[in-house]
């Protein structure tokens, strides 16, 4: 295999999860929360695809685009929350949406 | 020479890779932040030809860069300022607990890698040039992960209708507002 090994994927794989998660815990914006979940699940892609190169086996790639799928799924349900929030007036703050807390 | 050239490739794509998603994260205004992911999408598709994942690049181009982030920008566009919310939360605790548990999932990561590889990463497996085609995903898609294919299917079918009734819903609360304020 030309250029790095798998390791160096990995590394750069679990940074993109760590900046995503970063996001996730830090950002009040509902929609950079989102936009932070695509990242997080990109790092787990490329781990994938990374151990899917390493044992030779198509079967990671199949799942990597599995997770494309659910990821869509995913954005098209989170931004019709946002919408229907913003629709109802409510703000847009994650910090101020805390009816559901015990 | 080929070997160089394929370590210059990785070092840009896996910098504009990670650069991208900090600036995701750090940006203020989310219309840069969604551009900035489209620039972390692209970036990854280059890391997926580079381990001769045809395909999966293709299609995070089509699928991600071009059909979710339009998505992503027509919601920006449509919510306008609202959408900017304050940087962090109002308390302080919440930034360091943040960059805490951020540095735990990293060395969490690291470790549980570390550990159970073992030096087993180094060489990677021997491939056809078949390896990665959609010819190859799509039989393997059709025959060993039959059962996935159909239940990603339903997922999709699910957020669609999803979607659909979330729109609805929205947009009668809505007209009962502005009844309401009328």
């Amino acid at each position: 295999m030309l250029g790095p090994d798998i390791t160096w994927y990995l590394a750069v794989s679990a940074m993109l999860f760590a900046i995503g998660a970063l996001g996730v815990l830090l950002r009040r914006s509902p929609l950079i929360v989102l936009l932070s979940l695509e990242i997080m699940l990109n790092g787990g892609n490329l781990a994938l695809i990374a151990f899917s190169r390493q044992k030779g086996e198509g079967t990671g790639q199949v799942f990597a685009i599995a997770v494309m799928a659910v990821a869509a799924a995913e954005v098209v349900v989170g931004l019709g929350l946002i919408v229907a929030m913003s629709r109802r007036r409510l703000p847009l703050d994650v910090d101020r949406l805390r009816t559901l807390r015990g | 020479m080929g070997n160089v050239l394929v370590w210059i490739v990785w070092f840009v794509a896996a910098f504009a890779c990670l650069a991208s998603g900090i600036a995701v994260v750090s940006l203020r205004n989310p219309f840069f932040s969604a551009l900035a992911l489209i620039g972390n999408l692209g970036s990854l598709a280059v890391l997926f030809l580079l381990l001769s994942a045809e395909f999966v690049a293709a299609a995070q181009v089509l699928v991600y860069a071009g059909a979710v982030m339009v998505m992503f920008l027509f919601v920006i566009a449509y919510l306008g300022g609202e959408a900017d919310a304050p940087f962090v939360g109002r308390y302080g605790w919440q930034t360091i607990a943040a960059i805490v548990a951020t540095a735990a999932i990293l060395v969490e990561i690291v470790v549980a890698i570390g550990t159970v590889a073992d030096g087993r990463l180094s060489h990677a497996a021997k491939i056809e040039s078949s390896f990665g085609s959609p010819a190859e995903i799509g039989r393997l898609f059709l025959t060993d992960n039959l059962l996935a294919f159909e239940v990603t299917s339903i997922v999709l079918l699910a957020a669609a209708v999803g979607g659909v009734i979330l729109g609805h819903h929205s947009r009668r609360l809505g007209e009962e507002g502005a009844d309401a304020r009328a």
